[in-house]
């Protein structure tokens, strides 16, 4: 497969970007910070993202979905990327999806419809501390009857406020470290013991706390086996990672078009800045950065669609490169906006901070960089 | 089976059968690689490796058959790679003929210099090297003052390159001569003759490295005749207009000596760790090593992704005409990078310059020549100059 979009992937790029201009631009994210909206993003807006099919990309046509990969789902991430479009659909039709392909058929009728409307929420219940560490989950689920009790307490769940329903991850046997005895499930976030608090993070999105105390699920909330969850989350986290970096990606793509605009158009000592080499070398080393990220990202997607063996290591050299590449666009981003790079009135500001919410979202670029030396071997 | 199918498994079965033993050992220096020649140094297996294989035509497999190629197609030189690469093996013949002038000849050249020129390169028979570079003009090669003037039946060609590599072991030269002094670009004639030429003298030039891949090159009163007979000029495409062949060789030679930036196979820090030492853990033992080897490899595998990605779009015509600058700023950096981290990870030992145990200070040699490949073949300023005006559209002062 070439490493570039084909015909039909082209055409899907130019109807995500009309769309999250139009619907979901930047406009759009200061309106839903400005009114303090307790979801940080609207329903409405995720209706329309499942009229165009978009909730359905991963899931298969059999389903109901589009039956595409994660080269489809990373085109649409970019494209939110771009124009900070706040949505659920990385939680909900990347991940989640993904979890939820990797379990029973029964779970996938109860939950695929409500995301293919546009009605259902999921959020992730991973980390369990301030850094991305899924290898040292505590948290414990003990058999209860037909079933389990949830015990414990998970953090940096993005949309967790909003979310109908949560995959959270579990330990159903041994302990932190232990490579067997994780088990997901599929939990409601109505389910008694449950509680949750939201807070608004840095990028305007809402992550909630969540608390289980003595939460019962039914034995059919398991998603694949008990005790073997590491793959299942292995593989949400691959299209997860993946697709947090293609949305990385749009970022920094779109902080790379407004800085490059900008200095286009700015002058001072009578000249456009734009022209001054101290500039044009820099972003052009940027232009080249963001290059050489977003070939690695559409690598990674094409590796996992064709079911790699070695998509994993390139996962994380996705997520690590691209989060390099954007951190670098927006912080020569605001550098070279000046003083006005520092006024919420203009954009970049925002697109560094989506930046600093995505690198940590999955593992940041350090913790993906350890993965390629452990996967490498030393 | 599909036919792409069944072309990889008999490609395996016949390389499997055909490449000698020595041909598929690592290359450690530059004796390693076969550049064929009038006057060639073959080591054990490298002759008989690169004949079967130009006998296949597969020296330069996606050439035309008519000029001494495979005649393969896109994907079927993908796989033809990938399999060689798999197996390990060398490449057959390596040489300036087959990065440079062929591409440049199968774009410009009449039909009678395609037929004359490209098969003896694909046999690996004529060993060619680039005149371009001249003392003074750096990257600014436009500027070049090599002069050839029309006398007839022949050009007398006066002046002076610089940087010639392999000059000195070449047979002919594709050079860049001056045919118009009134004017700069369009000035300039692409021109090709042969280096035993009465008053073709070359010097080699000692490097940093004590190596010696380049050399001065001087020309007084050379004769070049106008054709070789049969109509095959020795000018590529029309006189005064070689800057054109020029640029588009240039972009060949950028995205060669972009490389990978790795030099094939397994990460640094595998390597490495074996080497250093490893702790309990079996990580290697030294914590900011270890990081910066894994950087490294990040950037080496996203910069090859890069490069896959450069030469699909490449051939489909789907890429920006500057890209091979911004390919050859990347590559080239990535690589100097990587020496630093070789000679970290060595420590005292690779600073052996003549030792048996240094394999003759090959790390530290090879450590100082990637300090020129962001000098050679346009600076890295220059390439970030082209990027920012021509892809991202920055005005000039």
């Amino acid at each position: 497969m070439p490493l570039y979009l084909n015909d039909d992937q082209k055409m899907l790029q130019d109807s995500a970007a009309d769309f999250m201009k139009g619907e979901g631009s930047v406009a759009h994210l200061r309106e839903f910070r400005d009114k303090n909206c307790k979801d940080g993003f609207s329903h409405a807006l995720w209706k329309q993202f499942a009229e165009m099919g978009f909730t359905g990309i991963l899931v298969s046509e059999d389903e109901g979905g589009l039956g595409l990969g994660n080269v489809e789902a990373g085109v649409v991430l970019e494209e939110i990327g771009r124009n900070l479009t706040p949505s659920p659909f990385l939680t909900t039709a990347v991940a989640g999806v993904e979890a939820l392909n990797a379990g029973g058929k029964a779970l996938r009728e109860k939950y695929f419809p409500g995301i293919l409307s546009g009605d259902s929420v999921l959020a992730l219940a991973i980390d369990e501390g301030a850094k991305h560490r899924p290898d040292q989950i505590s948290m414990a689920a003990t058999r209860e009857g037909n079933g389990f009790k949830l015990d414990g307490k998970k953090q940096f769940v993005v949309q967790g406020g909003s979310a109908d329903t949560l995959i959270v991850a579990a330990r159903t046997s041994g302990s932190a470290g232990d490579e067997k005895g994780l088990t997901l499930f599929a939990v409601d976030t109505s389910a008694n013991g449950l509680s949750r608090d939201s807070v608004r993070l840095v990028d305007s999105a809402m992550a909630a706390h969540v608390e289980f105390d003595g939460v019962v699920v039914d034995a059919d909330a398991v998603i694949g086996e008990v005790d073997e969850g590491g793959a299942v989350l292995q593989r949400m986290l691959n299209a997860g990672r993946t697709g947090a970096a293609a949305e990385t990606l749009g970022v920094g793509a779109g902080a790379m078009d407004i800085t490059v605009e900008y200095i286009k158009g700015r002058k001072q000592f009578d000249t456009i800045i734009g022209t001054f080499q101290a500039l044009q070398h820099r972003a052009a080393h940027l232009y080249s950065e963001m290059e050489i990220a977003r070939a690695a990202v559409l690598k990674a997607q094409q590796m996992l669609d064709e079911g790699s063996s070695k998509a994993e290591l390139m996962v994380s050299v996705a997520k690590a490169k691209s989060s390099k590449a954007t951190s670098l666009s927006v912080k020569e981003g605001v550098q070279m906006h000046g003083g006005v790079g520092m006024t919420d009135e203009y954009d970049i500001g925002l697109y560094m901070k989506r930046d600093r919410a995505l690198a940590e979202f999955m593992g940041d670029a350090n913790y993906h960089t350890n993965l390629v030396a452990e996967m490498h071997g030393y | 089976m599909s036919d792409l199918e069944s072309f990889r498994k008999e490609t395996a079965a016949w390389l499997e059968a055909n490449c000698p033993p020595e041909m598929r050992q690592p290359v450690v220096d530059e004796s390693d690689i076969c550049w064929g020649g009038k006057n060639p140094t073959f080591k054990p297996g490298q002759k008989e490796w690169m004949d079967k294989m130009a006998a296949k035509g597969w020296t330069v497999p996606d050439w035309p058959k008519e000029y001494g190629g495979g005649g393969l197609s896109r994907a079927e030189t993908k796989i033809l790679l990938q399999e060689m690469g798999r197996l390990k093996m060398r490449s057959p013949l390596s040489s300036f003929g087959i990065w440079m002038l062929g591409p440049a000849l199968l774009h410009f050249g009449t039909e009678e210099q395609k037929l004359h020129f490209l098969p003896p390169i694909a046999r690996g028979e004529v060993r060619w090297c680039q005149g371009y570079s001249e003392p003074g003009s750096g990257s600014d090669l436009a500027s070049l003052q090599t002069s050839a003037e029309d006398k007839g039946d022949h050009y007398l060609i006066n002046g002076q390159k610089i940087w010639t590599s392999y000059a000195d072991k070449a047979d002919w030269i594709f050079c860049l001569t001056r045919t118009d002094k009134s004017t700069k670009h369009k000035g300039i004639s692409f021109m090709l003759f042969d280096m035993t030429t009465k008053g073709v003298e070359t010097k080699p030039i000692v490097l940093i490295s004590g190596q010696s891949a380049f050399c001065e090159t001087f020309f007084a009163d050379v004769e070049v005749p106008k054709t070789y007979g049969d109509g095959v000029s020795s000018v590529v495409g029309e006189v005064n207009r070689g800057w054109d062949v020029a640029k588009y060789l240039l972009g060949h030679e950028r995205s060669m000596i972009s490389g990978d930036g790795s030099s094939g196979a397994t990460s640094l820090g595998s390597k490495f760790a074996d080497q250093y030492g490893r702790d309990e853990m079996g990580r290697l033992d030294d914590p900011m090593l270890r990081a910066q080897m894994a950087e490294m490899d990040i950037d080496v595998l996203a910069f090859r992704a890069m490069a896959e990605r450069f030469g699909d779009t490449f051939k489909a015509n789907l890429c920006h005409p500057a890209q091979p600058n911004m390919m050859k700023y990347a590559g080239t950096e990535i690589n100097k990078r990587r020496h630093e981290l070789i000679m970290s990870a060595g420590g005292s030992e690779v600073l052996e310059w003549e030792s048996d145990a240094s394999n003759g200070g090959l790390t530290a040699r090879g450590w100082l020549r990637t300090k020129a490949n962001s000098i050679e073949g346009g600076t890295s300023e220059v390439m970030l100059n082209v990027v920012s005006k021509q892809i991202l559209q920055l005005p000039n002062a």
